[in-house]
Formats: C-alpha cells, structure tokens, sequence
C-alpha cells in the first residue's frame, strides 16, 4: 500500500530560505518515493500555511505530511492541530528542522541544501512508517495531595479547598507552618511572620475541605495522573486526638527538658511531650520517645497523670492510611546550609558566632529569650553585631547558587537590632541584592537608618586579638574592596547568613514521587522559565523553596499557581494521556524479564500466570528504553518504532556510497 | 579526481529533552558547525538500540554520536545510564569487530549546552575525518586491527573491573 | 612499615631534637625508616623564585637517590618545607614537561634520573595519623599527658590545599590534634594553628616576623597553653628560638615552651625526657613538663543539670570535631 506524502518546505522568510535553495528542495523532495505533493512557502506556520496542508489533504487525499521548517518543539503541535482538522491523524505528520538544525547552522549554502536534503529524505521515508495514534482519556480524582505544611504548601491547599476540592496536607513535623513560623518580622513590610501566617494555618486547620495529616510521611506512591494511590504513615504522637483538649498540662508537667534542634534551631529548650510553639496547628502534642522517661525506664508517666481527658496513649503505634488522589503538590522546603563546614567563621566553636536562623528565634518575641538579643550567656546585650552574608551561598567550595533571600533578610536583622538596641550593626556582603517590590527602597530605609556596610567577603571571625582593643570581642577579618583595604573589625557577636540548601533526602523523595531533582538538588521543573511549577511526571508539581531558593511572595504565588493548574485539570474532569508508549506483543515476548528492571516509572510488570511481561500504557512515558533493550524486538514504541527510526536512518544516509547507490529504493513494508 | 576533502557523514540521535534542545540552542544562538552530522530525534538516549548504530554504519554512515542528558539529569531518571551501558558495550564489540576508535562517540549535553554539542560535533567530524572514510570489510580482513583489538579485550575488562576510590 | 626518610638540614642541628625523637618513637611505633643515601638540601623557600631548573634539580636529586631504596615507594619528611618541596617536585615534573626534560638531563649528569609519580611523598604527621593510627597510638601510651594543655600549631605549609593533604580542612585540621589528645594531653583549640609563622621574616623585617610571632604565642597564652606543639623545624624556631627577642621587642613576658610533637609522643610513651632532646629547647619545658607524671583521674561528670537562673542559650551541637 503506497502513501501519498505532502512535503511544505518553509521559507521562515529568510531565516531558512537565505541559506537554503528552497525551491531546489521543494523539487527535490516532489521526486522522492511516495511523495505526491510538494510545495514551498514563506512562513508554514502562518494560518495560510496551515490552510495550505490542509486543503491538500483534503483535495489531494494526501495520507502522510512532512513539514521542513522550525524545530519540533516549536511547532509539532501547531501542524499536528492542521492535521487534525483536516481529518488527518495527527501523528502521521513529521516535522524536519531545516532551521535550527541546519541554515541557521551552516555557512555553505550548497553543504546545507545537501544536508537540507538528507533530512527532508529521512522525514519522508519515516513518515510513510507512522501509525494512526489516539491520545487516551483518563479520570481525575478531585482529591489533591498537598506534601509540606510551609507556606506554599499552605497557600496551595486554601486555594484548592476554597474551591471546593478536597485536599490532604501531609507535614512530617508535628506542626504546620514551616520556616516561615519560625520567623520574627518578614521583610520588607516587617510584619510579624507568625501574625500573618497563623491566620492561614487556623484555616488550614479549620477548613472542612482540608484533612491535615501532621507529624505524617508519605511512605509510597503508585499510580498516575489523576489516578494516583498514596500510602502516608501517620506517626504514634502517643496522644489520642480525639480525645486530647490541647490544654498543655501535660507540657507543663513534663518534667525533662531538652534542646529543641528543630523548631527553637538548637537555642531554646522543650519538654520530651510537646508543641513546636503555642500557635501550632494542630494543637496535639507530640511525645519524643527517644527523650521520654517513660519509654526510657518505664517511670514517670506524669502526662499520663495529669492529662484532664486521658488522652496520654504510650502504647500508641503509626497507623497507616491509604488514599486516591488525583494531583499531588510537593511543597517540602529546605534546609539550612551547616555553617560548621566553614571552619573560619568559628560556627560551633565560638560561642558567639550564630547563624541566621537562631538570630531569627533570638529576635522572636515567642523564642528562647523573650524577643531580647543577647550573647550566648543568655544575659549580656552585644553593642556590635556583625552580619556576615552569603555563607555556604555564592560559594564553589560549598554552594554556588545565591540564596536569594539572604541580603535582604540581613537588612531586616538591622532593623530589628536597631530598633531593639543601642547596637551598632554591620553588614559585610558581596552585592546587595533587592530585586522586587520595595526591597530597594528597604535598604534605601536602612542606609538612612544607620546601618554600615562593608563590601568584602570575611575571611575570618577569630577570638585571637592582635591588640588591647581587641580583646574579648570577635575580630572580623576583611577586605574591604571599596577602600581598598584589609580591616579588622571587632564585634560582640556576629550572625552568619548561612544559605538555603535542598532538604537532605530531597532526591530520595523525589524519586518517591517519581521526579528527579537537578544536579545542584532542587526539584526539576518542567520548563525553568515558562514552567515552574510543574515537573515531567504528569500530576505531580512543585511548589515554593523545594524548586530553588526564593522569596516568601514567590513561595505564595507558586503555591496558587500548582493549585490553580490542579483546579483546571479537576475542572475539566479528564486529562489525556500521550500515546507515545511502549506496548509489549505477548506472542514474541519470551518471558526473560529483562525489560522489567529497566522501567524507572514502574511500568512494566510480570504476568506470571501468562508467562510475559506487561506495560501499563497509563504509567509508560515513553522513553523506549525498554523498546531498545528488548532481545526478541517484542517491545515496540508507538512513533518512535524500530522500522520508523530504520527508515529514517535510510532516509538520512540515501547519498551515501554504501548505502543505496544515489538512487533512492523503495520502502520497506511496516510488518 | 580533483583534490576533494573526505567529507564523513555522521549520524546523531539526539534526545528529544537535552541534546535536541541543545542542538536547537546551538541553532538559536547560530552557532555554526559542519553539516556533515544528521540528526534524528529519539525521546531518550536509552531508546537507542545497538541495532540503529550498526545499520547506520552499514548503510553509509562514517561515525555515529548518541547524545543524551548528563547522567542524573535524565527526564525520564535514569535511562541515560541504560544508554551509556550499552555505549560501553557496543564500543567494545565495535572495536573488537576491528572498527576505529572514535567512530562511535557518546556526547552529554543538557539543554542549556548548545555550545557543548556544536563543539562536540566539529571534534567528532574532524576525529572522522582523520580516520577515512569506514572501510569495514578491509578492516576486518586486511588490517588485522581486529586481532590487536581481541587481544586488548582482557586487559580491557580486567581495568574496567577495577573500581577506583 | 617501611619507608624512605628525609631529615632534611635542620634536623641535623637546630632541630636535632626532632630527628631523635622521631627515629625514636618510629622504632617503637615499628616502622623503618631508611635515610635517603647523600641527600641534598632541599632548596627550602627561596630557590624556586630564583631558577627553576636548578631549583628542582636540586629537589629531584633526592627523589632520584631515594629510588635507589628498592622497594620502597614512601618518603617521609618530618619537615614541612622539606616535605612541601619533594611533593611540589615531584608533581609539577609530572606536569611540565619541558621543565621534567631539563631538570632530566641534569640529574642524568650525575647519574641519576626520576620518573615523576613514582614516589609518595608524606609529612610525618600524615603517616602517623593515617598509617600508624590513633589507636595503635593510644595503645602504646603508657604515660599519658594528663593535664597538660597543648596547642597543636601546624603552621601554614602543610594544610596548603593544592597538595591534596589528605582531606583535612585546611582552616581548621584535625590530625595533630587527634593524636595529641590520644597522648591523654588536653587540647587547646587553638585559633591560630594553621597560621603563618612569618618563616624567614625575622630576617627581612624584624617589626612584622616579631609581629607575627607575638601573635601565635599571645594565641597560646590566652588560652592558658603550657606547651606547644609543632611539625616544621622553621615554626619552632621562630616560636621557641624567637621567643624571648620577640618578648623585648614587645616587652612582653611570654614563656611558652614549644616542643616537636614527636617529643610529647615519645614522653607519653614513657621515653626519658633527655632521649627526646628534651632540654635542648630555648624557651625551657622543664617547668610545663612537671605538670605531667601525676595521673590525676578525672571525675566523671554527671548529668549536666541546668541551674534554675542560668539563662544562657545551649551552644550548636557539635557533629566531628576533636571534642
């Protein structure tokens, strides 16, 4: 059975038609096998040049077309859309970059047009070899995953619960709320972080829409877009919420105390049964076994006594739960970069030195030291203070990204020490960098308000005093660039502003997920410019800090933008999967199984009782992976099959002296 | 015979998510490099059946590149690394079967590379066209490459074995 | 263990203290050190400023002679700049090959030639840190240094990252301080023990070298040291031998004694003071070194509980570290 092939050569006006001859191309190509058509014009893209495929199909009964023009990724959806409404299945259409790939990259015009042609004679031998194909409809689960209670994570599930859609928020911390709530004052409005963020985490509480999984994880995911099945382990508080009032006399009447590392940054103490802070939603605390006397040696039990509604349950195991959820949001934050692993700045060693995260809890009113700055010894109040910017930020030994949030928070800690104390205050930095709304005009703010500013990177905080005046304090060592000098400055206490870094197990939970993080760790988006909240797993999106250090405004935005495209793919009921996949033919399919380890999506599985291995076409993406590795060639990938790819390879190759002599040969019959 | 330069053709199978669109960049930015290399589109490197790059060869092909996402970037995890096994693999067996080295290249380059690939590929053209056009049969019988080749494979594997800290 | 040794010219005189107590405490340790046959001059410092041919001829002659060593393949300097000029040596040889081709044909004038990479260079802390390792130490510690607090000091050459130090921080190493505390001895975490000691400034400007001096001795002394130890022969003279010229300068009355810490290994594990070359030292140990020979048992701390008023903040939890 012939094809009748249509072949458009584009012009792109001059952009391909100034190097290549494309009337010689259009001539050449109406020559070749299968080809009844062939045509050139200035812009295919054009709705003329749309109008041209189509009536071609339609008049001429064309079965096949080859569009030579652009890069795929600009236009395949464009001609395959022409098709479509022409009556022609849009994956007989295949596309040959003259563009990108050849004028715009070659200076010779006769090389290119010969180059043009090996191309335009790949396109149309492959072409012939293609196959109707029909994306698949599949449900969408209104239920929405929302993985991470910070900010975005938050934002996120207010949107899609407010309307009407029903959200799980899985936190793995006993509270919601995330960094954000361990924050004194946000820049540069300097709210109060708490004050602005509680009102939504009570919402997130309250909301009939919202089933908030706290002190959570997600232990696996399988399944697909709209058609995902999660498996969340909520762990044992040792508290019954149902019965628990969230009173805290239990918290009260604790008797061990310990350092909280989490939520207090290592500064202030909690009790082994607790709350992270008094706004935490929910309110159950949480008893930390691992600090607990009870399960220590078995005595105490003061909780347990004093517990007004004997919600205290020790023997109290995880539970699981296992859900249906259509979209899932992962909005899980990041960690703070280790300040101990530059060993100059004295982190760890010198008491004074503090990293950026413990200065916020020094400054909250709510923190270890009622909202005073003080030293370490908890008493004396600084006079100078040193903040110290881009540490594990800017930086080819640790992290080479710039934390974006940093510089301005460090304007902020001025603020704040000037407007607690009589402190002078410091800042030594690189650039400042303020890029969105008013953040210029705040450090304008600060300027005025008196803070000093060093531009030089510290090459030390040392406790070694060189002279009398230096005695007892912290000696900053800098270049100071605008002078042109080495200073040493002296400093009651200096503040590190240590870096965003991913979380620690950011790629093993991703892989959870079944999306991969980029080599320096975030999450990969689907597209960094045009696509930020979205990943190359359908249905699975990103949302806030976990996709690259920003901003409180952007986490929010981010976090209504995943809502928002959930919302839509709700709205509309039915997503449709790419039948770009791979199918497996159980008569050549020998059972050897070599293709199931291959599939990192899961998508292929063993049917023992029919002895062949089998592809879930909903999970396949496509890749062909297993197509290729296949030793019976019983593996076949829809439009990117062995014969397609042979044909194109011909195509590719016609002029060359081995291979068909010049003269182009028949093509093979697909099997 | 006038005293025309070898012109090699080389394949590439680029992948439809990083070398492809790096391609396009290096096309975007105009970066310019020889026409001697013709690509097809393959959605990932790991699609790349030995099979393609034999009958490339066999129907004309001087090289053949294969050019994916660098390890770990891969859009669909980790099938890069499929493809650089049965690289690794075909590379031996094409060396043993008494081809040239650098006939058969395996590039990485992400999206944002176009400049990465447009080099790659004037080396590679170059490398190709220092070797001649492939003369496979002559090798094979004549050369007697292939009997240095086999007797390199042990030595090969054994260094292949050795796992450095 | 085997290795080639390197004395260099300072351990044959002004730090003879540290080549006795080395090959001493080596023997015990069980390891064999074969000198170098004719060894030369390193070059120290200045030399490669100068002419590098003859500079690095000069270096690879050791490296020639020590190939004729057979079988053994480790060299071990106990100097810093000894043992940063064979590395150096041997590593910008194998990279520059026309240097590697001249300085080939002088070394072929005397007979003798060097492949580049064919010798691991070593300081004597890294082999004893990394080859002997602190428990075979702390094993051999029959006196341990109990309440004596020594400041590590390394000086600035051998934590120059370039030479791939073996891992170690070069802001903040470890390795010396490790093995001090496996002697039993408490370890002063000293600021400034990866900084310069001036080298040859006493020479050229003696307000900076004495500046720099004061700097690493006040360091010491604010952290009430009795004893400091060192790796490098140049280090020690500039703290010990400089010690009291720099305390006129300043007029100041430092007395820290600086010691080698082959010697302080060697007192732990029971060697007489005097084997050590302890005695030899210009700013005198005697008086630090009392201080050591009384076991004094330490009370085990209990819980640490927290004073109701004590209002100070808890500190970052260390994770490494020497503590």
């Amino acid at each position: 059975m012939s094809e009748k092939v249509g072949v458009y050569i584009c012009h792109c006006g001059s952009n391909i038609a100034g190097t290549v001859d494309v009337v010689e191309l259009a001539k050449f190509a109406g020559e070749l096998p299968g080809v009844t058509v062939s045509r050139e014009y200035k812009f295919m893209c054009s709705s003329l040049g749309q109008e041209l495929v189509a009536e071609d199909i339609q008049k001429q009964g064309l079965t096949r077309v080859v569009v030579g023009a652009c890069s795929p990724h600009l236009h395949e959806k464009t001609f395959r859309r022409a098709c479509a409404t022409a009556g022609l299945n849009p994956y007989l259409m295949q596309m040959a970059s003259l563009r990108e790939q050849v004028s715009w990259v070659t200076e010779d015009k006769a090389l290119a047009l010969d180059k043009a042609k090996a191309m335009i004679s790949g396109a149309v031998r492959r072409v012939q070899l293609q196959e109707e194909l029909e994306p698949t409809p599949v449900p969408v689960n209104p239920n929405t995953l929302v993985v991470g209670g910070g900010v975005a994570g938050i934002q996120a599930a207010l949107e899609l619960a407010d309307a009407g859609y029903p959200v799980f928020m899985v936190e793995r911390e006993p509270s919601i709320g995330g960094h954000m709530a361990q924050f004194d004052k946000t820049f540069p409005t300097l709210d109060c972080s708490a004050c602005i963020l509680t009102p939504k985490m009570s919402d997130v509480g309250t909301h009939d829409k919202i089933t908030l999984l706290s002190y959570a994880e997600v232990e696996e995911v399988t399944g697909f877009v709209g058609n995902f099945h999660v498996r969340i382990r909520k762990r044992a508080r040792g508290v019954d919420e149902k019965d628990c009032t969230g009173c805290g006399i239990c918290i009260e009447k604790c008797p061990r105390k310990v350092v909280d590392e989490v939520f207090e940054a290592g500064m202030g103490y909690r009790k082994a049964i607790y709350r992270p802070f008094p706004q935490a939603v929910p309110k159950f605390p949480v008893i930390d076994r691992a600090n607990c006397t009870f399960y220590e040696r078995g005595t105490c039990k003061a909780c347990e006594k004093f517990c007004p509604t004997n919600a205290i349950k020790f023997d109290q195991e995880d539970s699981f739960l296992d859900l249906d959820i259509g979209n899932i949001i992962l909005a899980t934050g990041w960690d703070l970069f280790d300040a101990r692993r530059l060993s100059q700045f004295g982190y760890g060693r010198l008491a004074n030195v503090f990293t950026n995260l413990e200065f916020e809890r020094l400054c909250n009113a709510a923190g270890p030291t009622d909202g005073k700055i003080v030293l370490r010894d908890g008493v004396t109040e600084p006079k100078s203070i040193a903040l110290v910017h881009c540490v594990g930020s800017r930086d080819k030994t640790t992290n080479p990204q710039c934390s974006a949030v940093c510089c301005m928070a460090a304007l902020k800690f001025g603020h704040l020490v000037m407007e607690k104390t009589q402190a002078e205050v410091t800042s030594f930095y690189i650039d400042i960098r303020a890029p969105h709304k008013n953040y210029e005009e705040f450090y304008d703010r600060l300027q005025d308000e008196g803070m000093h500013f060093v531009r030089g990177r510290v090459a030390e905080v040392t406790d070694a005093a060189r002279r009398p005046e230096e005695e007892g304090k912290l000696i900053v060592q800098v270049e100071d660039t605008l002078v042109g000098k080495q200073r040493r400055l002296p400093f009651d206490m200096v503040v590190l502003m240590s870096g965003l870094q991913p979380r620690a197990d950011a790629k093993e939970v991703g892989l959870r997920f079944g999306i991969s993080c980029s080599m320096d760790g975030w999450f990969t988006e689907r597209h960094p410019k045009l696509d930020p909240v979205a990943t190359m797993t359908d249905g699975i999106f990103i949302a806030g800090v976990c996709q690259g250090p920003k901003d409180i405004p952007d986490s929010v935005a981010q976090g209504a933008a995943a809502a928002s495209r959930i919302q839509g793919m709700i709205a509309r009921g039915t997503v449709m999967i790419e039948p770009v996949v791979a199918t497996i033919h159980e008569e050549h399919c020998s059972g050897c199984r070599i293709c199931n380890n291959l599939c990192p999506f899961n998508a292929i599985e063993f049917l023992a009782e029919k002895g062949v291995s089998y592809i879930n076409a909903a999970l396949c993406k496509g890749c062909g992976t297993c197509v290729a590795a296949c030793p019976a060639q019983a593996i076949s990938g829809a439009h990117f099959n062995n014969q397609q790819i042979n044909a194109e390879i011909e195509g590719l190759l016609y002029d060359a002296v081995r291979g068909n002599g010049g003269a182009p040969k028949p093509v093979a019959v697909p099997a | 015979m006038s005293d025309e330069r070898f012109e090699p053709k080389i394949i590439a199978f680029l992948c439809n998510w990083c070398s492809y669109r790096a391609a396009d960049l290096a096309g975007t930015a105009r970066m310019k490099y020889q026409p001697n290399i013709r690509s097809i589109r393959v959605m990932c490197s790991g699609r790349v059946d030995p099979s393609f790059v034999l009958k490339a060869f066999s129907l004309g092909a001087d090289g053949v590149m294969i050019a994916g996402c660098h390890p770990g970037e891969c859009h669909y995890l980790e099938q890069n690394y499929k493809a650089m096994r049965r690289y690794e693999m075909l590379r031996h067996t094409l060396l043993a079967m008494g081809m040239e080295d650098h006939r058969l290249r395996l590039q990485w380059a992400s999206a944002a590379e176009g400049n990465v690939l447009s080099a790659a590929i004037n080396e590679m053209i170059e490398q190709v066209r220092a070797l001649g056009p492939l003369n496979w049969p002559g090798l094979w019988s004549e050369n007697g490459g292939h009997q240095a080749a086999i007797e390199r494979l042990p030595h090969e594997h054994a260094e292949a074995l050795e796992v450095t800290a | 263990m085997k290795y080639s040794y390197f004395p260099g010219c300072s351990l044959e005189k002004n730090a003879a203290s540290y080549d006795v107590s080395t090959r001493a405490v080596a023997s015990r340790l069980g390891m064999q050190f074969t000198e170098i046959e004719d060894w030369n001059c390193c070059g120290a410092t200045e030399y490669v400023s100068l002419n590098l041919t003859a500079a690095y001829s000069l270096i690879a002659r050791n490296l020639a002679q020590a190939t004729k060593n057979t079988g053994l393949d480790q060299v071990v300097a106990p100097c810093s700049a000894c043992y940063l000029n064979l590395r150096k040596a041997d590593k910008v040889l194998g990279q520059d090959a026309r240097l590697a081709d001249r300085v080939g044909k002088a070394l072929a004038a005397g007979g003798l030639s060097y492949k580049p990479g064919s010798l691991h260079v070593r300081h004597l802390l890294d082999v004893l840190y990394q080859d002997i390792g602190l428990e075979a130490l702390t094993a051999a510690v029959t006196k341990p240094l109990t309440g004596l607090r020594v400041a590590p000091y390394y000086g600035c050459m051998i934590v120059r990252p370039s030479f791939h130090n073996g891992g170690e921080d070069p802001e903040y190493p470890i390795s010396l301080d490790k093995i001090l505390k496996a002697l039993g001895a408490e370890v002063v975490d000293y600021p400034m023990k990866a900084h310069c000691c001036g080298g040859h400034m006493t020479q050229i400007s003696e307000d900076t070298g004495f500046e720099m001096i004061r700097r690493l001795i006040k360091g010491a002394d604010d952290y009430q040291t009795d004893v400091i130890a060192t790796i490098c022969p140049m280090c020690q003279l500039n703290l010990d031998g400089f010690q009291g010229a720099m305390n006129r300068h300043f007029s100041t009355n430092y007395h820290i004694p600086v010691l080698y810490f082959t010697q302080l290994i060697g007192l732990a594990m029971g060697m007489a003071p005097k084997d050590m070359g302890i005695g030899d030292e210009i700013v005198s140990a005697a008086k630090a070194l009392t201080k050591i020979g009384t076991a004094v048992e330490p009370e085990p701390a209990g819980p640490a509980r927290r004073k109701k008023d004590d209002k100070s903040l808890p500190m970052p939890s260390r994770g490494g570290g020497v503590a």
